[in-house]
């Protein structure tokens, strides 16, 4: 399967996008100062799958995250998320949809200024819906999640690169949040810290039933994503037994020249005979 | 490196693209002041923010303003006591240092210390934010970046420079004060009463709107430059040096035209 989806297979019949989907791209176009980023972008995520998407350097990866998340505007095209169509709404309205996003930024973007714990707790601290200890435990449970309980109190100066973002995906998850968009989550990082986020994105993906679109370089880690599942019981990542990778909501998007030349799943993938898709997965 | 290569590197830009970027810079920080204010109208308002800018801005630049009100206010009566000497008119000291600190020297070189320590902070602070995607971190996680950064910042300057331009005022009457009393010989009482009597109503008035609009310009000055930051630790350090150059300029130059309208508009002597 190498032809890009067509706008009229996802495009909402009613103009409202269904409730099967978590993010929608109809049709999308974008332009940095004459160089076309994005032309004609089409895909869709269902709710409870992860979409990896792949592109050389440039591609526009990371620019489709902050599409979603309404951080910029497309030239042309609609944007479904959560079934709200995010190229139409105001700034105000957008941070009300943004509260049911989690992002992890390529590099953290953790506030320099407040510590582990304060970063974490920012979204519920904004919302001022919980008291302070109920805002603690959470924070807690989900430093826990990511293995970083002990540094409630350290500043992200005093963390490495990796805990770095595990505490920006903490910061992301704390919410439960219905889709998370995950930039380059494992880039820069050593193998074995590689895997540990790679298994934290499992687990959120088998675990919560979290949508989610992420933008990686390692293909490895995308197909490390789709040969395992999270194992509950073992608190870990299992590889899937031979012949049941169709269980695993997983998919693979591939940019090339702002263009979707390949969406599907690892299998179709592997399968896949354009000498482009076959050069960039050897 | 070749002058070749050097004229090779420097970006040429056509003059209604120039124009095109004024504009759209003029139209971005319209944008950013006006929402500076129509904030304070909107939940949440961040009352922590705005006290702790506060106590940044206010108390931060307290040092600076004392020893810059004290020493103004003393060489403004030591520079004018030879002339009004030549007239036998040493008594009018406190008369010319009150009106001179009160009307002008307070309001404009407070506002320019207070820039130069504060404006380039905040185009720093914001920078620096910007270009390790923070302020698009705060978007992301439902903040509005202007009412929680800027908004604070507008607020806590304007609110301070108002009180930090009375104190200097103050430390320039007692700077002026010690030089007519030590160096010059002149009473003290007959300094301080024709400081107090010569001040009128319009002269405390445009002394006390100045540093109101100059806080304005100093935090949203500093903030636009910052928000607009970009090319990494390089646009942070130009967009600092940028934000004071442009807020010391327009201090002084709106000084003159709002002392032109005042002066209309109060009908002043």
């Amino acid at each position: 399967m190498t032809t890009p989806l067509q706008p009229a297979a996802i495009s909402p019949a009613s103009g409202q996008e269904p409730s099967g989907r978590a993010i929608v791209f109809e049709n999308v176009s974008l332009t940095f100062e004459a160089k076309p980023v994005l032309d004609g972008v089409s895909f869709c995520l269902p709710r409870g799958e992860t979409k990896a998407l792949f592109g050389v350097a440039g591609s526009g990866k990371s620019t489709i995250l902050k599409l979603a998340l309404g951080l910029m505007k497309p030239d042309s095209g609609h944007i479904y998320v959560l079934g709200e169509d995010v190229t139409q709404m105001r700034e105000d309205d957008l941070f009300e949809l943004r509260r049911q996003i989690g992002m992890v930024f390529q590099e953290s973007a953790l506030f320099d200024s407040l510590t582990v714990r304060d970063n974490v707790a920012y979204r519920l601290e904004e919302e001022h819906a919980l008291p302070e200890k109920e805002i603690d435990a959470r924070v807690h449970e989900a430093l826990t999640f990511v293995e970083l309980g002990h540094t409630m109190e350290m500043y992200p100066s005093e963390l490495s690169g990796g805990m770095r973002r595990r505490v920006a995906i903490a910061r992301a998850i704390i919410t439960q949040p219905e889709v998370l968009l995950y930039d380059s989550p494992t880039g820069g990082l050593d193998p074995v810290t590689s895997t540990t986020i790679v298994e934290l994105i499992v687990k959120q993906r088998d675990v919560y039933k979290t949508s989610s679109l992420l933008v990686t370089h390692r293909l490895q880690d995308a197909f490390t994503m789709a040969n395992h599942y999270f194992d509950r019981t073992s608190n870990r990542m299992q590889p899937l037994a031979q012949g049941s990778k169709a269980d695993v909501p997983m998919t693979f998007l591939i940019l090339r020249d702002g263009k979707v030349i390949f969406d599907g799943d690892a299998q179709a993938l592997a399968q896949s005979e354009d000498e482009y898709i076959r050069e960039y997965i050897s | 490196m070749a002058a070749g290569d050097l004229l090779s590197k420097i970006e040429l830009i056509s003059p209604s693209d120039f124009a095109k970027e004024k504009v759209r810079a003029i139209q971005e920080y319209s944008l950013l002041a006006s929402q500076s204010l129509s904030n304070l109208f909107k939940r949440p308002l961040y009352m922590a923010d705005i006290l702790q800018q506060a106590d940044l801005i206010g108390f931060g630049s307290l040092p600076i303003v004392l020893l810059t009100g004290f020493f103004t206010g003393a060489v403004l009566a030591l520079n004018t006591a030879a002339s009004l000497g030549r007239f036998g008119a040493l008594s009018l000291i406190g008369q010319l240092v009150s009106i001179s600190m009160v009307r002008e020297l307070g309001p404009v070189l407070t506002g320019l210390m207070v820039a130069g320590r504060n404006s380039s902070g905040m185009a720093s602070e914001l920078g620096s934010m910007v270009v390790t995607e923070q302020i698009d971190a705060m978007r992301a996680l439902g903040t509005d970046p202007t009412k929680k950064l800027v908004t604070p910042r507008v607020t806590a300057t304007v609110f301070m420079l108002f009180f930090l331009t009375i104190i200097s005022d103050l430390l320039g009457l007692i700077g002026g004060s010690m030089v007519a009393t030590l160096l010059l010989g002149l009473d003290s009482h007959e300094y301080w009463s024709s400081t107090y009597q010569t001040l009128v109503f319009q002269d405390v008035f445009m002394g006390l709107i100045k540093p109101v609009i100059f806080g304005f310009i100093i935090s949203t000055v500093g903030c636009y430059y910052g928000m607009s930051a970009r090319g990494g630790t390089q646009g942070v350090g130009k967009a600092t040096t940028e934000a004071v150059v442009a807020s010391s300029v327009l201090i002084i130059g709106v000084d003159f035209f709002l002392t032109r309208l005042l002066i209309v508009l109060l009908g002043f002597r």
